[in-house]
């Protein structure tokens, strides 16, 4: 029996019923609460229209017009050999594993974690680290006012779940792959990871999403993240879901004192993405990189979507954000940065470039200050562009071809996202991803 | 080695150069003086290969070849270099990677192996010193943030790496203290040889001073007017290009 989700006759409401029933946890009131105010928020919300301004760019009718089957344990089939491509070189594999939005124990490895660090799927930890998980789980990521947030904090059920304890560095970097299959439905997963850092730790984690076929399925994402004091972690996001997945994604990170947050996205695949990162820099001297590249052909729709807190003094955040736009693909970068009232000596800078490949590519990009403070920098700067004519001629001149020429100024312009990248295994693989997407347009090109 | 015949081109439809004459031989330096908007950029681009200047009529022959047909890197691999009057900024390219870049990309042209980066360092190290280039000038990203007179060594400083026959300076001197001239100048100079030319293209006479013309051509409305030997700046140095103007007006009526 599978549940499907809809708008058309009450279908969400519906499903819920029938999902709470058999959903990892069921049993506990806490949890079973907070579901039930996400799905009552959901039902109250209901999806973003062009109307709402954190969504005027992008509609997400095609979303809210779908139906949706919930799979149930992860169906399709995978083996090792599936995951191979979606692996990094070189490193120690610390990998959970999703099939479906569902944890696949055969195909996870975790090795050489230091001791006390927990590196488990939500629908496990449920049962083995409820203190933790009640204290964490929904306490960040506002499900009261997004809805899918809401829709995900309902309907949520795996996912990754990482703990780190005090004064842990973790060297290898942690894995967590989502892996979609075909289905003769549209399905949903609703990914719930959340990941919690004590103090004066180190980590890297890479949230990955793939298909192995090219079907309609939808991946809502919510990603907690919790870091301690002078604490440092690196996050990637890769998506490369199929070309006509939707992908929205939510990274919340909540800093204490004098952490660190860096955070990569590389978006390459789905029909419709919407990237969202919030973090908030709650406690004094935290530091903030949001570095993301996302590159669009044919009919794609990528919205990114940043909304940088600073609710502490001596805090500084970074926003490098680039987009590659081809076809008739459409982008969207949002920049918001909230500096509290108490937030002095705030550094904030944003900077978000395009480059427009085609002539029917198009980008809204739109900066959102609202400074509450007085004492504080901040500053913002978005570029809109084809390459460069002059560039290219200067190059050509020295006796470089053409198509060399062209591509040492795009593979100038990705460097500047794989520069920051400290993960040299997650960046080789991020290169490769992007020097492919440039071999696969040429050939479109010559054909 | 150069020959330009009756050489009309447009810029934006409207006629920039309008029968221009013109002979390089190995081991020449040529100087083309003139007033703003005369043409003199102009020649140097077309000469580049820019695709926005428009050749309507005559031919340029480059060492038995037709220029027109080349694209701007084939030109350079068979030897041609501009020196830009505006040079390019490229961010995220390191100086360092483009010269070595275009170094292979002309050796490979004319059959020959790639440097490799040892070898490379070694073979720009010499040219450096002339250039009065430092080790973080070549890795910083093209152009960026240089200095107007590090943008013009750097310029200078790709000619002496590519080893062109035919150099073509356009305006490399405008915006140079002395100092940075003298530099310029003494790049241009290590590498005159009787197996290479130079195109001067300038407005000053000042920089004729330490790269001394075999010849000194005045371009008038995309023409070239007038010819003569190094004493001929002098004289426009002196009198300006207005009694030019006049002689060629006196000529046509």
């Amino acid at each position: 029996m599978s549940i499907t989700l809809s708008e058309k006759d009450n279908g969400y409401i519906e499903g819920f019923a029938g999902f709470e029933k058999t959903a990892p946890g069921s049993s506990l009131g806490w949890l079973k609460s907070i579901r039930e105010d996400a799905i009552t928020k959901f039902s109250e919300l209901g999806f973003p229209t062009p109307q709402d301004e954190d969504w005027r760019f992008t509609n997400v009718a095609p979303i809210a017009r779908g139906s949706f089957d919930i799979l149930q344990n992860g169906q399709g089939k995978v083996s090792a050999s599936d995951l191979k491509p979606y692996q990094f070189e070189g490193e120690q594999i610390n990998e959970l594993v999703f099939i479906n939005g569902r944890y696949s124990t055969e195909l996870s490895t975790t090795t050489k974690l230091p001791k006390g660090v927990i590196v488990l799927n939500l629908a496990e930890a449920i049962d083995s680290e409820q203190d933790i998980l009640e204290e964490n789980l929904a306490k960040y990521a506002d499900f009261k006012d997004e809805a899918f947030t809401a829709l995900n904090t309902a309907f949520m059920e795996d996912g990754g779940f990482i703990y780190i304890p005090k004064g842990t560095v973790v060297e290898e970097p942690i894995h967590l792959l989502y892996i979609s299959t075909s289905g003769e439905n549209p399905s949903i997963t609703n990914p719930r990871n959340l990941i919690i850092a004590e103090d004066n730790c180190q980590a890297n984690i890479i949230e990955h999403y793939v298909s192995l076929d090219e079907n309609i399925y939808f991946s809502n994402v919510v990603t907690e993240m919790v870091i301690g004091e002078n604490s440092s972690l690196g996050h990637y996001l890769i998506e490369l879901e199929s070309k006509k997945a939707f992908n929205i994604s939510t990274l919340r990170v909540q800093q204490a004192r004098s952490s660190n947050i860096r955070s990569h996205s590389i978006l390459l695949g789905g029909s419709l993405v919407r990237n969202n990162v919030h973090p908030v820099l709650a406690g004094e001297g935290c530091d903030s990189l949001i570095n993301g590249l996302f590159m669009s052909t044919h009919r794609q729709h990528m919205d990114n979507y940043m909304k940088v807190e600073h609710a502490s003094p001596h805090c500084d955040s970074r926003q490098l954000y680039n987009g590659i736009l081809d076809g008739r693909s459409r982008g969207v970068f949002h920049g918001r940065i909230i500096v509290h009232e108490d937030a002095q000596k705030t550094d904030a800078k944003q900077t978000n470039r395009n480059l427009l490949l085609s002539d029917h590519a198009q980008i809204d990009t739109k900066p959102q200050l609202e400074i509450y403070a007085d004492d504080v920098k901040c500053t913002h700067g978005a570029t809109i562009g084809q390459i460069d004519e002059n560039a290219l001629f200067y190059l050509r001149s020295r006796g470089i071809s053409k198509e060399t020429s062209r591509d040492i100024i795009l593979n100038a312009f990705t460097n500047e996202t794989l520069e920051s990248m400290t993960v040299d295994s997650v960046k080789n693989y991020c290169a490769n991803l992007i020097t492919d997407w440039f071999n696969q347009r040429k050939l479109a090109q010559k054909s | 080695m150069l020959e330009i015949k009756n050489l009309h081109v447009n810029v934006e439809d409207q006629e920039i150069l309008k029968g221009l004459n013109l002979k390089v031989n190995k081991g020449e330096v040529h100087s083309i003086m003139g007033p703003n908007g005369s043409g003199k950029s102009t020649l140097a681009q077309v000469l580049a290969g820019r695709e926005s200047y428009k050749v309507t009529e005559g031919e340029i022959i480059f060492e038995g070849k037709d220029l027109l047909e080349l694209s701007p890197e084939d030109r350079a691999c068979e030897g041609i270099f501009m020196a830009f009057q505006y040079p390019v900024e490229i961010p995220g390219v390191a100086n360092t990677y483009l010269l070595r870049e275009a170094l292979n990309s002309v050796r490979k042209y004319r059959g020959e192996e790639p440097l490799k980066h040892i070898e490379f360092a070694k073979f720009a190290k010499e040219k450096m010193k002339i250039m009065d280039i430092g080790d973080n000038l070549l890795k910083r990203a093209v152009n960026e943030g240089f200095s107007g007179g590090e943008k013009k060594r750097n310029e200078i400083f790709q000619m002496q790496i590519l080893e062109p026959k035919l150099s073509i300076l356009d305006e490399t001197d405008s915006g140079l203290d002395i100092d940075a001239l003298k530099v310029v100048a003494g790049g241009v100079n290590a590498l005159r040889s009787p197996e290479r030319a130079f195109l001067v293209i300038t407005h000053y006479q000042r920089l004729l001073d330490y790269i001394v013309p075999d010849f000194v051509h005045v371009l008038v409305d995309g023409k070239i007017v007038k010819s003569g030997g190094k004493e001929l700046a002098y004289e426009l140095e002196d009198r300006g290009y207005g009694w030019i103007e006049e002689e060629k007006t006196a000529a046509n009526s």
